[in-house]
């Protein structure tokens, strides 16, 4: 009994060590120093939970028994990680961006947060991991009894050792494991002392396989000399084994709940997914470097029947290595307690978020903000579902224990948990994936599972009566329980694998096609499917009622008063709420939903927030208008959108330039046109009375100076033409010189009212002019403005219709600016003419008035020029001009 | 010959030197200003020979002449147009309307006056 004692004693010593590298971690992580415990090689290791006690002593048994199939194990996970790796970061992604606690959460979640799919897949994980977690106790029990020297114990329920184990790794698991709720915040102490544990637990293998193949073997080449000559040199590789226990094994990496807890939940960034895509096949290859030495030389070195799952610690005690066996002993312990510790964590979570937590809320329905600690509850709930798993396990342990060998009931478990996988990978790769498809997948798969190998393996007569085995239920031989529809494979494991899978994904895909998702369900398949970089969460809470306080009160018993007050703070802010409360927009509520979500799982945490929102669950309509036009679609046709609108522009663009050339083409042609015609006008006048002076006799002396006289005036009008043409043409090309003077505004006007009026005679337009508006200086050409005056004077002149025709000068100083406006008395210029009188050869009314039409397009060209601007007033009773002219002259560059 | 000319034209001195011209050679002319009302002026007139500008107010000589062809008791009326602008397509826009004949601002008197006989022989 004394190796006992001193095995009990180095378990309890290594079980601190364990305690206190936890306890180091969770303070070093409390404290800040979080960069060493996410260091991508500590994530590397934690995922070595895939390799518990059944691969440290089932991978040298099954060598032993079937010869290399053991790798298939190893070689699932290597091919997901190689290979697969987008696939687990994708989910990688998802469970950070939805702060997602478990595979049932991920489920629930993805179908519209469903809580029966919750508790089904719970049940589900439940029912897979309880063998497993016996196989760990009993691997423990194995292991301890090969030191004692008694007998092997015939009923397991009556050793102890499981029993201790199993508490003492409850205890380890509701210390490190519910010491905090959010998901988010991580198990930091448990990731450390597994990591330390995988690092044992390789240690222990390889100083075996050292020993083994250098201290008995005698090296390399005898030990494959004794390979060869054992029965595993001539072993045969079944191909549909190996492929479906591959299958299998990659299946269970992605959905056993422990391997989704350290693979997502604990994960922290993508670097550590980096790394662990080619550390982790490597730990693999290094685990299974050795088995097939260890399997032969057991083989030939230990008697006949000795038990091959317990190689690993018989040859080095047959060989007198104590230490050696210690330090086996230790590895198989390290494998046993940190898959039991990790599905323990993963299970709880499920079991309390998706059975409990709902139960709970469910009984005091209303009363979530104003009853107990809902913290404490949470915790509470966490802490008895890990006692309960770890006793469910034990009391498996307790009631079949020894039955099996191990390796067969892990295959048995891997299956359980595989049936997940149509639902996660649909849920994550396919839009159309429904909640119904979802049930039923996993229904059909459980079933056909349960039916086919879990109920099967107690045994024939044990809970399926033998009859049904060989002639079926109510002999109906198609459903032979290892045989379904009468096909019998020569394996009962690829038998089941082959129906469970294969159904499942029917039933799936089905399910998914013939029903419609609800609009939650679309939202958030939406999401997961095109779950890139952080998208936004499910918009559900559009409006609400919710009252600040209660969600306060809430969250602080989730959280707890410190992240709760600090959360409400931060969104506080985000909102630009000073000293208040958040306003309970959808936008709050739904980060708020997230971070409890990271508590007590997505379906509770809706539930919850829908409570204190006085119920008001997503309306249909609003979740329709967000969610029937799926992300990507609106994405797409925005894309597409936004090239057509590109497209029309440039045509639009393209469409403005040809139709300003047309414009600028007629206006070309147009103007030569005008000009031929203001030229060939006067000319036919003088060509005409010239030729009559000329060539007519006896013509009177008043006609011939009257003749003459036309044919001078006429020549005059051709001269004023040109200097307007050529006048225009030198201001329209900016290339007059602008000769500044200071001037009084009364004096440039005095002088274009004479210059206008003077070949007038006393006759014709009176001029009303206030001159005290008058007295202002101008810094200008006051040449050009005379200019313009004269032409607007002149214009009235000709063309004011009144019977008394009357000009009103008047002048206004508006804020910097000078209006002086010019207001006859006459009919003014009709509406349809007004926006053409600036143009040239605009002439309005018919040829009496003489000008070629120019006078108001070089009055505009020198205002322009003068930093003012020109323009007609309308309905001022008679034709009226304004004059605007800066105060200050800030005359355009040249 | 003491037919009848009606001169629709707008500018006051190309109207008095084609009034003397035509007037010496011993035709009866009468002067419209206006495109608006020309075609029913050369209706109520019935002239020998018409004189018709191109740039008139109200309307361009080119309607009024098409106004006119379109009447079959106008359709083989001499209408000599006028016009400022000489360049080519505005006598192919003047052939069009059914101008007999074209002549370009400025015109030679003599020209004119031997048109003015051409057209009213025909």
């Amino acid at each position: 009994m004394s190796t006992l004692n001193l095995l009990a004693s180095i378990s309890i010593a290594y079980v601190a060590l364990l305690f206190a590298v936890a306890f180091f971690a969770e303070r070093a992580a409390q404290s800040g120093r979080v960069r060493w415990l996410r260091a991508p090689i500590v994530y590397t290791l934690s995922l070595s939970i895939y390799c518990t006690a059944w691969t440290f002593y089932g991978a040298v048994g099954s060598a032993a028994r079937n010869g290399f199939e053991y790798l298939t194990i190893y070689l699932g996970p290597s091919l997901v990680m190689l290979g697969w790796w987008w696939i687990l970061r994708k989910l990688v992604r998802i469970g950070r961006n939805q702060r997602i606690t478990s595979i049932a959460d991920l489920i629930s979640s993805r179908y519209g947060k469903s809580n029966l799919l919750g508790i089904g897949v719970t049940i589900l994980a439940v029912i897979g991991t309880t063998p497993y977690i016996a196989l760990q106790l009993q691997s423990v029990t194995l292991s301890v009894e090969v030191f004692s020297d008694t007998a092997p114990i015939e009923d397991p329920g009556s050793s102890l050792t499981a029993l201790w184990v199993a508490a003492g790794l409850a205890i380890f698991t509701v210390i490190f494991g519910t010491r905090n709720l959010d998901a988010n915040e991580r198990h930091h102490g448990v990731v450390m002392a597994i990591a330390v544990e995988a690092v044992v637990k390789l240690t222990a293998l390889v100083a075996l396989g050292v020993f083994v193949v250098w201290g008995l073997s005698g090296g390399v080449v005898e030990t494959l000399a004794r390979i060869d000559a054992s029965e595993l040199g001539t072993w045969q590789v079944n191909n549909g084994r190996w492929a479906g226990v591959m299958l299998l094994s990659a299946a269970a990496f992605l959905c056993l709940p422990r391997m989704f807890q350290v693979l997502v939940v604990e994960n922290d960034n993508d670097a550590q997914l980096r790394m662990a895509a080619w550390a982790f096949p490597l730990y693999l290859m290094a685990m299974s470097l050795f088995v097939v030495p260890i399997a032969v030389t057991g083989l030939d070195l230990l008697p006949e029947g000795s038990n091959p799952d317990l190689f690993v610690l018989t040859l080095p005690l047959s060989q007198g290595k104590e230490g050696l066996a210690l330090l086996a002993f230790l590895g198989g312990f390290s494998s046993a307690t940190s898959m039991v510790i990790v599905a323990a964590i993963a299970l709880s979570t499920m079991v309390s978020n998706h059975i409990v937590m709902p139960v709970w809320l469910r009984l005091r329905e209303g009363t979530a903000s104003v009853s107990g600690d809902v913290r404490n509850v949470v915790l509470l709930s966490r802490r008895l579902s890990i006692a309960g798993v770890l006793l469910l396990g034990y009391l498996y342990y307790a009631l079949s224990g020894g039955r099996t060998e191990l390796a067969a009931i892990g295959l048995i478990a891997f299956t359980g948990v595989a049936q997940v996988l149509p639902a996660l990978m649909g849920g994550i790769f396919w839009r159309g994936a429904t909640r119904v498809g979802a049930l039923a997948g996993l229904t059909a798969g459980f079933s056909i599972w349960l039916y086919t190998l879990y109920l099967p393996s107690f045994g024939p007569g044990t809970v399926l009566p033998a009859s049904w085995f060989s002639t079926g239920p109510l002999d109906i031989t198609l459903l032979r329980p290892e045989a379904l529809f009468g096909v019998s494979f020569d394996d009962k494991l690829l038998h089941a694998v082959f129906w469970s899978l294969l159904l499942n994904t029917l039933a799936f895909v089905a399910g998914s096609l013939f029903s419609a998702a609800s609009p939650l369900e679309r939202l958030q398949g939406a999401q997961f499917v095109s779950a890139r970089a952080a998208g936004a969460g499910a918009r559900s809470w559009l409006q609400s009622t919710a009252e600040s306080e209660d969600l306060m009160v809430m969250t602080q018993r989730i959280l707890g008063p410190n992240e709760a007050q600090a959360l409400f703070l931060r969104e506080a802010q985000a909102q630009g709420v000073q000293g208040e409360l958040p306003a309970p927009t959808p936008e709050f509520l739904q980060v708020l939903e997230r971070e409890l979500a990271g508590s007590v799982g997505a379906a509770t945490a809706h539930a919850m927030v829908g409570q204190i929102t006085g119920g008001a669950m997503v309306s249909v309509e609003d979740l329709m208008a967000v969610a029937d036009e799926t992300a990507q679609m609106m994405e797409y046709s925005a894309r597409l959108e936004a090239q057509s609108l590109e497209l029309s522009r440039t045509a639009a663009q393209l469409r403005r330039a040809n139709d300003k050339l047309t414009r600028l083409s007629v206006q070309k042609d147009a103007f030569l046109s005008q000009i031929s015609h203001e030229l060939r006008t006067p000319m036919s006048s003088i060509r005409a009375f010239s030729e009559i002076l000329r060539d007519t006799q006896g013509l009177t002396r008043a006609d011939q100076n009257r003749y003459a006289s036309i044919i001078h005036d006429e020549a005059m009008r051709l001269t004023r033409l040109l200097d307007d043409l050529l006048d225009l043409s030198v201001l329209e090309n900016g290339q007059v010189n602008l000769n500044l003077t200071e001037g009084r505004l009364e004096d440039i006007l005095d002088r274009a009212v004479s210059a206008a009026l003077a070949d007038e005679a006393g006759s014709g337009i009176r001029v009303i002019r206030r001159r005290v508006g008058e007295q202002v200086r101008l810094t200008t050409d006051v040449e050009r403005l005379s200019q313009v005056f004269i032409n607007l004077i002149s214009n009235a002149r000709k063309y004011c219709d009144a019977e008394a025709p009357e000009l009103q000068i008047m002048v206004t100083d508006a804020r910097g600016q000078l209006l002086v406006d010019f207001i006859d008395n006459g009919s003014g210029v009709a509406p349809e003419a007004q926006d053409v009188i600036f143009e040239k050869f605009a002439r309005v009314s018919d040829q009496k008035a003489g000008g070629a039409g120019l006078g108001l397009a070089i009055s505009r060209q020198i205002v322009t020029r003068l930093g003012g601007e020109i323009s007609y007033l309308a309905d001022r009773g008679g034709a009226a001009f304004r004059v605007i002219l800066p105060m200050r002259q800030e005359i355009a560059a040249q | 010959m003491g037919g009848q000319v009606l001169l629709i034209e707008d500018e006051p001195n190309i109207i008095e030197a084609i009034r003397f011209i035509l007037s010496r050679d011993g035709w009866q002319v009468h002067t419209h200003s206006n495109g608006t009302d020309a075609a029913q002026i050369v209706r109520d007139r019935a002239p020998d020979v018409v004189i018709l500008d191109v740039m008139l107010p109200g309307r361009s000589g080119y309607d009024i002449l098409r106004e006119l062809r379109e009447d079959p008791a106008h359709s083989e009326l001499p209408v000599l147009m006028l016009t400022a602008r000489g360049q080519s397509k505005d006598r192919e826009m003047a052939e069009r309307a059914g101008a007999s004949r074209f002549m370009t601002k400025p015109f030679s008197n003599a020209e004119v006056l031997d048109a003015v006989r051409a057209l009213s022989a025909q």
